[in-house]
């Protein structure tokens, strides 16, 4: 290839994405500069700065909003379901993958069949009620751990097979039990796809909508994904405070994205991208 | 030395507990309901099993349930394609030599991380007629004319659902991609080349071929979310204008907040149905490739 050729190209692509990171970000750059405006100026959404940079939106907000709350319901789902959900995926995981006999094969599939079935909330509400949990945080966390076990299991499993199995039976002969075995020897070695799935998982509970809209009618109860959307209800024509809002609600996820983007970017699938 | 002893079965039996209590359990009892009249009125009147008149009612009703599950068959398809294949040269192109590659990796996988909810708040404010920002910019470039009514034109609105998604899913389709072309061997190219294969050579007799995993994963996890796919839409349409973007999990909503609990669970067993058929099919082909390994 020529040259100019190579250049020419290397100039198209620059264009390519830097269109498409633009695409990407105007959005975002809206919505946090327009966050700063007074509400007038903020209901036209332009790409302007402000004419006086209105930082009391974000206190105004964080009173009326409900956001300490949401943000503390938020935080309290997500690292409770996803800290256990991934740690007994991971146990489960690990013994399907090492010992597998039929019924392990067999359960390991019984597991995975999960990724596709949709979640029944409606009959969810019938069971919370027998087992007293309507309208209680530990119904909330269950249901996430239940919805995030078949992909757990599934990305762990095909990690565990990169984890020698030499490392377990000389974690035996020096006398360890399993749970000893497994949380010395193994979890060490799996962090990358446990930190994975964890980072994923967190976000996906730090998301969600539909687990709260259908299974908490407290408000007391609700994410703060709910809180933005009952706000965004009450204040269609607050632009400044929905926005405001919004940026409150991104900076949790976006920080741990920049934490853990490593994993994210370099491990979303395990092993399970090998053709 | 004894593999039940080292590795012990009670190890999966906690997370097998929550699973199918709280996961699998839920979905068979909606089988039964769906065969009830189960409602809002139950606790007074009692539970009476009404056969298949929840399912007779889904399809002869004239309040276009079947047009929720032609939607969601539709939505399954169309955003799997708009978001795969760009996906699949964007990879492509973050693979090859190019300046900035961290950062635009890390600016084309942001939105993905973001709550539905807020990219369709968003959006609502981008595509709002009068003031948003996609019209106004349409404007201030002198292109007026394609000025459109983005979220309330019916012959408009599914177009600007796919673009959100899109402009959502993108970033991740691209980043497993992304994953799969870091295992090519770059020898393989080099003798590729060697033979006078060019850019479309390359890409079907190596990057394909070598990319079956990461299509695989892709298909498997595209299909499982546009079938189940409700946050966005209710969010930005809420199966509006009319019921022109109704889905099946929105019809769930919708029936179970009208107190119409047997068909709430009898829409959302034909969900399971549709979901269950795609996904044997798809763990069959998983664990058919095993067994041949």
């Amino acid at each position: 290839m020529g040259k100019s050729k190579r250049i020419i190209q290397a100039i198209i692509k620059q264009v390519v994405c830097i269109a498409l990171s633009l695409l990407v970000l105007v959005p975002l750059y809206m919505v946090v500069i327009n966050s700063f405006k007074t509400k007038g100026e903020a209901a036209r959404m332009s790409l302007k700065f402000p004419t006086t940079w209105v930082f009391g939106n974000y206190a105004d907000v964080i009173q009326k909003a409900g956001l300490i709350r949401g943000f503390a319901n938020s935080m309290i789902y997500a690292l409770v379901a996803t800290s256990v959900g991934v740690i007994i995926s991971a146990m489960a995981a690990f013994v399907l993958s090492r010992n597998r006999i039929r019924i392990n094969r067999k359960l390991y599939y019984f597991f995975i069949i999960g990724l596709f079935f949709p979640v029944n909330y409606v009959t969810l509400v019938r069971v919370f009620q027998w087992f007293h949990l309507t309208n209680t945080r530990l119904g909330i966390i269950l249901v996430f751990i239940s919805s995030m076990v078949p992909f757990c299991i599934f990305t762990i499993y095909s990690f565990v097979e990169s984890v020698p199995r030499e490392i377990d039976e000389a974690a035996v002969i020096d006398g360890a039990g399993p749970l000893q075995m497994f949380f010395r020897v193994d979890l060490p070695m799996m962090k990358p796809t446990i930190v994975t799935c964890f980072i994923l998982e967190f976000m996906g509970v730090w998301n969600d909508f539909l687990t709260p809209l259908y299974l908490s009618s407290k408000s007391s109860l609700f994410p703060m994904t709910m809180a933005v959307y009952q706000f965004f209800g009450k204040n269609q024509q607050y632009w400044n405070y929905v926005f405001a809002d919004i940026v409150m609600t991104l900076i949790p996820v976006i920080v741990v994205y920049f934490i853990g983007q490593r994993y994210l970017l370099e491990g979303t699938t395990g092993g399970s991208v090998k053709g | 030395m004894n593999k039940n002893k080292i590795y012990p079965r009670w190890f999966v039996i906690l997370p097998l507990i929550i699973y199918v209590v709280f996961f699998l359990f839920p979905s068979i009892l909606g089988i039964f309901y769906s065969f009830t009249d189960w409602g809002r009125m139950t606790s007074k009147n009692g539970l009476h099993f009404v056969g298949l008149q929840n399912y007779i009612d889904l399809f002869t009703s004239n309040k276009n349930y079947m047009d929720g599950f032609w939607n969601t068959i539709r939505f399954t398809l169309i955003s799997n394609v708009v978001k795969i294949i760009p996906a699949f040269f964007l990879a492509i192109l973050l693979n090859s030599r190019l300046k900035g590659k961290k950062f635009y990796r890390t600016v084309f996988y942001l939105p993905s991380i973001l709550p539905f909810v807020i990219i369709g708040i968003i959006f609502k404010s981008i595509f709002s007629y009068n003031t948003g920002l996609l019209n106004s910019s349409l404007t201030a470039l002198g292109l007026g004319a394609l000025k459109q009514k983005w979220l309330s034109d019916p012959g408009m609105v599914w177009n600007s659902i796919f673009s959100v998604d899109a402009w959502r899913g993108i970033g991740y389709v691209m980043t497993i991609f992304l994953a799969g072309l870091n295992t090519i061997d770059d020898s393989l190219y080099e003798a590729a080349e060697i033979d006078g294969a060019g850019f479309w050579k390359k890409l079907s007799y190596v990057t394909l071929p070598m990319m079956r995993g990461p299509i695989m994963i892709n298909l498997v996890f595209g299909i499982t979310y546009g079938l189940k796919v409700f946050d966005i839409i209710y969010v930005l349409t809420n199966g509006g204008p009319g019921h022109k973007t109704e889905v099946m999990t929105t019809y769930v909503f919708q029936l179970y907040g009208s107190g119409q609990y047997g068909m709430s669970t009898a829409m959302n067993t034909l969900l399971l149905a549709v979901t269950a058929v795609i996904g044997v099919i798809i763990v069959r082909v998983m664990s058919g490739k095993e067994a041949e390994g």
